[in-house]
């Protein structure tokens, strides 16, 4: 069996028992990549984390890319997120062939009208834990609400925040060097 | 001309979309919600559980999907799952080399230290977006996402379980 074909049965294994995606699948990428095949030493894993965590895009993917990159360069990438990618791709145009008249029915209407507010509370949970994560202080607290109310009520594209944050943390690192300095 | 712009939108998510995940739904949200009126706010949360019940992460479950509905046909689908990797690839590619050589550059550190909180607040639009009407018709919607949250918050109950448990609830209560 051809490097190739390993890679993208693998991480076809991984998109396709990996519920939630982000950080789920980080364990089962380790278990598939480190431990079984040795693909990757485990610090060099945890480096390739750091990296995909940091870059735009979908963690996964991210990940994919590297590991694949790795092993047989820019084909292995490509083979690699394929396998990623496809199961949901397959799943997910399923369901989107035949949910459209799934919808209607009541049944799963009353379901459905169960579930969404379950979703929101799914996602409140994820902003309590970050900010831990992020280590946000008293200080630094309004810069997340000033985010969301920006984005909530006032429209403004997330991607301009994300560059105003990228943007302050530069600005903010040389305020605090002159102020060293003097 | 709805091929490009699912090319354009999906390309601005792959590239703009920092945090994984539910830190990408705002942007997600803001596009096919907001901007391009795609799917209402209630279909959006409809397809953040149906990515929560089947494998794979949120962004490619979101273009798939999309890119089917708004075209009817499985090219959409491709088209807006190819868009949202590739950004990554050539990204990922070029700096993770880079990187590797200036990890320790103090501006990159300062760069995502100014990042974090900005994810954390576009985590939480996610959610304030998603606070509407439709999605809390009555009392028994705001006492399912308490429990939800509580759930979630106070055990390590898969969100799985979280979802499947408020379908019952839903089919039970309405």
């Amino acid at each position: 069996m051809g490097l190739y074909w390993k890679l993208f049965l693998s991480f076809f294994k991984i998109g396709l028992f990996t519920f939630g995606g982000g950080w789920a699948m980080v364990p089962i990428i380790e278990r598939e990549v480190v431990d079984k095949y040795g693909w990757v030493e485990r610090s060099e894993f945890i480096d390739s984390l750091a990296i995909s965590q940091s870059l735009p895009g979908i963690l996964a993917v991210n990940i994919s890319i590297i590991v694949g990159n790795k092993l047989k360069g820019v084909g292995g990438s490509v083979v690699a997120t394929l396998g990623t990618v496809l199961p949901s791709f397959i799943i997910i145009l399923l369901i989107a062939v035949y949910f459209t008249t799934i919808n209607t029915n009541p049944i799963v209407e009353r379901i459905f009208k169960g579930i969404r507010p379950a979703v929101v509370a799914l996602i409140v949970a994820p902003v309590l834990t970050t900010a831990k994560a992020s280590h946000i202080t008293l200080k630094t607290v309004w810069i997340p609400f000033l985010a969301a109310l920006l984005i909530w009520q006032f429209g403004v594209s997330p991607i301009f925040l994300i560059l105003a944050g990228a943007l302050g943390g530069i600005v903010y690192y040389k305020y605090i060097e002159n102020r060293m300095k003097k | 001309m709805i091929y490009f712009q699912l090319l354009w939108v999906y390309l601005k998510i792959g590239l703009f979309g920092f945090g994984g995940g539910y830190a990408m739904l705002s942007l997600i949200q803001h596009e096919v919600v907001e901007k391009y009126g795609w799917l209402s706010s209630q279909e959006f949360t409809d397809i953040v559980a149906l990515s929560q019940m089947t494998p794979g992460p949120i962004g490619i479950n979101s273009a798939t999907y999309i890119g089917y509905v708004t075209t009817g046909s499985i090219w959409g689908s491709v088209v807006s799952t190819v868009a949202v990797c590739l950004p990554s690839f050539v990204i990922v590619l070029l700096t993770s080399r880079f990187l590797v050589k200036h990890q320790e550059s103090v501006y990159i550190k300062s760069i995502f230290a100014g990042l974090r909180p900005i994810v954390v607040g576009l985590i939480a639009s996610a959610a304030l977006l998603l606070m509407t009407g439709e999605n809390f018709a009555d009392w028994k919607a705001v006492v399912i996402a308490a429990v939800a949250l509580a759930v979630v918050r106070k055990t390590k109950v898969h969100p799985i379980w979280i979802i499947v448990a408020a379908g019952v609830t839903g089919l039970l209560v309405y």
